[in-house]
């Protein structure tokens, strides 16, 4: 009861008119940008954290809100109307969603996905109002060994669960650690791999690092592969939806929130599996299962709630444990840090206020995402059609303006450089980028508490076992780290042998 | 070993443009190089431990180099068994011919040229050149309209985040004119 009244406050801090408007503009950027090929959720928060550098808490993160649905809708603009998705968690999206748009349906396809995202998210939203204060009462309970623990376990969860390759997303994660080295040691306050420059003493901002290895990575490694002809835009109208669409879409709508928020909330969650799973669900489900792979708009519907509905449920451990899950939990974590304010359930009581203006502006976010979208989505569709060089040349720009503007020093600009040649290579061999973007905003953290729960044990290893949920963290990561070895030795040998 | 065989057939199957793309070991020397780094760092770190802080500042990165190291070498038989990462795909990205190095180096220049230029210049300057050589460079030859655009982009964002929005972005030799 007392959280519905702070989320009513919440509300009602944010229908102050001057906040409506900042919602409204996070929302419209946060589309705008997110529907450029080649923009993710992630990138766009990141591109477009400078915006809110010089706003109080508040206002930031009710634009914040905007920009994070926004990009997330844009995003899936994108790999319906291109069949090119930015983001894995947008790539079942693409497979039926551009089959509709292909065969003349591109307006139900894209109303499809914006009422399923708003339903997804408007549900994934009151889920985190619902579970988020139990996470926290769970999270108090929580030692250092139990959070160093959490922590390994996301370690291993953004290497192993998602990507083909254990090495490549180990690799990735020692990557970010290292970058997450650099700097002042917290506790002995010595110099690590500083180099002996005085700049590198407070480490280097995660944002610096997000935008170096998702945005400049990015245009220098498109800048090496630009396609000559840029891919076909297919046109359309204003989204609309039959009767006939309706029906077919309400379950999967709800069916892909329903996988979508428990993986998004886990620890290990992400979006790709539950996309995978509504839609091989709604796959199996469908009276006309031969559509699929045609442009079935149940397979729009589902995974498109899925995606949104994960994107809500990863803010659970991002603001009641301060792990974030994926990259755009994580680029929000760094606004978080940035402010000074440190996610992990003591958040819901210093900054109680904040946080339910924050949960508030996502449910009006979402909202106003549905007003807009309807209407405009024949001139996001225009969006794509910019001329590369503008578009690449837009992102080096404000990459470089807002990796500038963190701490006012040049040195950020040749960092962002190196950041952003390590982000194309990355590319080029395959390297996943998720783990490095979390290696480097949890390893100093991890450290931290791996630290202190040696100190409680006087430097004895055993320190690092506290109580039932160290022991049930570590039986996962044991069972996450097997797994793929049950696939090499059972399901890789039998693929093999069917596909020969 | 049916199950190596197997992996192999399946490996080959892919198609590889590069061969067996050997510059993955190139990877491989880096990450050995960085881990050695790491640990040759961490060795120069004074080792205080207290009551408070048994483990130190070292042992992490003592760790972290070794990992770094360790991963080098696994990295390195999966490489020599035939492993290979996928390049990314993406809208705009065609990977079916090979890596278009001129105009990368030339990115790199237009970069850290904005990255010299940005506080002597200011942002204004710095920034529209980082715009309009960025645009050059990626094959768009409107000199004319790109540096209009580059203009009005790098006034804009100084006016509207710089002075509006108290945002950090340095006037240069125009402080005074803006």
């Amino acid at each position: 009861m007392d959280n519905l009244n702070n989320l009513m406050q919440g509300f009602a801090d944010v229908m102050a008119p001057m906040n409506l408007l900042l919602a409204l503009i996070g929302v419209v950027i946060g589309t705008a940008v997110g529907v450029l090929p080649g923009i993710g959720p992630a990138m766009t928060v990141a591109l477009l954290l400078p915006v809110t550098y010089g706003m109080e808490p508040v206002q930031a993160f009710i634009m914040f809100a905007g920009i994070f649905y926004g990009g997330m809708y844009g995003g899936s603009t994108t790999s319906i109307l291109l069949n090119t998705p930015g983001e894995s968690s947008s790539v079942v999206t693409a497979i039926e969603g551009n089959r509709m748009a292909k065969a003349g349906r591109a307006a139900q396809a894209l109303a499809t996905a914006a009422i399923g995202s708003f339903v997804a998210g408007t549900i994934g939203t009151l889920l985190l109002v619902l579970v988020t204060p139990f996470v926290v009462d769970f999270a108090v309970s929580l030692g250092a060994p139990d959070y160093f623990a959490l922590m390994l376990l996301a370690f291993i969860a953004v290497t192993s669960v998602l990507g083909s390759s254990r090495v490549r997303g180990f690799i990735s994660l020692a990557l970010g650690l290292t970058i997450g080295l650099v700097g002042i040691d917290s506790v002995s306050g010595q110099q690590r791999l500083t180099l002996g420059v005085p700049q590198l003493a407070d480490g280097i901002d995660v944002v610096v690092v997000a935008v170096g290895i998702f945005a400049v990575g990015e245009a220098l490694w498109v800048a090496a592969h630009l396609r000559r002809r840029p891919a076909e835009v297919i046109p359309v109208g204003r989204p609309w939806m039959g009767k006939e669409d309706w029906r077919r879409s309400w379950k999967p709508w709800l069916r892909g929130t329903a996988f979508g928020f428990p993986f998004g909330a886990l620890p290990a969650g992400g979006a790709e599996i539950p996309t995978f799973m509504s839609y091989a669900t709604e796959k199996r489900l469908a009276k006309h299962p031969e559509e699929f792979g045609k442009g079935a708009i149940e397979g729009v519907a589902g995974p498109e709630a899925a995606n949104n509905a994960s994107a809500a449920g990863t803010l659970v451990p991002m603001l009641a444990i301060g792990l974030p899950t994926n990259a755009t939990a994580a680029v929000m974590l760094a606004a978080f840090q940035s402010y000074g304010i440190q996610p992990g359930p003591l958040l819901f009581e210093r900054e109680a206020s904040l946080v339910w203006i924050l949960i508030a502006s996502l449910f009006i976010g979402n909202l106003l995402l549905l007003l807009l979208n309807l209407p405009l989505a024949p001139a996001w569709a225009k969006l794509l059609r910019i001329p590369r060089p503008y578009l690449y040349a837009g992102i080096l720009f404000f990459a470089s303006m807002g990796a500038y503007a963190v701490n006012a020093q040049p040195l950020d600009l040749f960092i962002l450089l190196v950041l952003g040649l390590l982000g194309f290579c990355m590319r080029r061999f395959g390297l996943p980028v998720l783990p490095l973007i979390v290696g480097v905003i949890l390893g100093p953290r991890a450290e931290l508490q791996g630290r202190r729960s040696l100190q409680l044990s006087g430097g004895e290893l055993s320190g690092l076992l506290g109580g039932p949920v160290s022991y049930i963290v570590y039986a996962s990561v044991a069972l996450v780290l097997v797994w793929p070895l049950i696939g090499r030795f059972v399901v890789r040998p039998l693929r093999a042998r069917s596909a020969a | 070993m049916s199950s190596q065989a197997n992996e192999r057939t399946v490996e080959d199957s892919r198609p590889s443009p590069e061969g067996g793309d050997r510059a993955q070991y190139g990877v491989c020397a880096f990450l050995a190089l960085l881990g050695a780094a790491v640990i040759v760092d961490a060795l120069g770190i004074p080792h205080v431990t207290s009551g408070t802080d048994p483990v130190g500042p070292r042992s992490v990165p003592l760790i972290l180099g070794g990992l770094l190291v360790l991963l080098a070498v696994l990295y390195a038989v999966d490489v020599a068994r035939g492993g290979r990462g996928e390049p990314e795909a993406g809208e705009d990205v065609d990977l079916s011919q090979g890596s278009d190095w001129r105009t990368v180096l030339l990115l790199v220049g237009v970069f850290l040229a904005n990255a010299l230029l940005i506080e002597r210049l200011g942002w204004v300057i710095s920034g529209a050149l980082l715009f309009w050589g960025t645009a050059f460079c990626l094959g768009n030859r409107h000199y004319i309209r790109n540096l209009l655009i580059a203009v009005t982009l790098s006034l804009t964002t100084f006016y509207a985040f710089a002075i509006g929005l108290g945002v950090n972005l340095p006037a240069g030799v125009l402080q005074g004119i803006l």
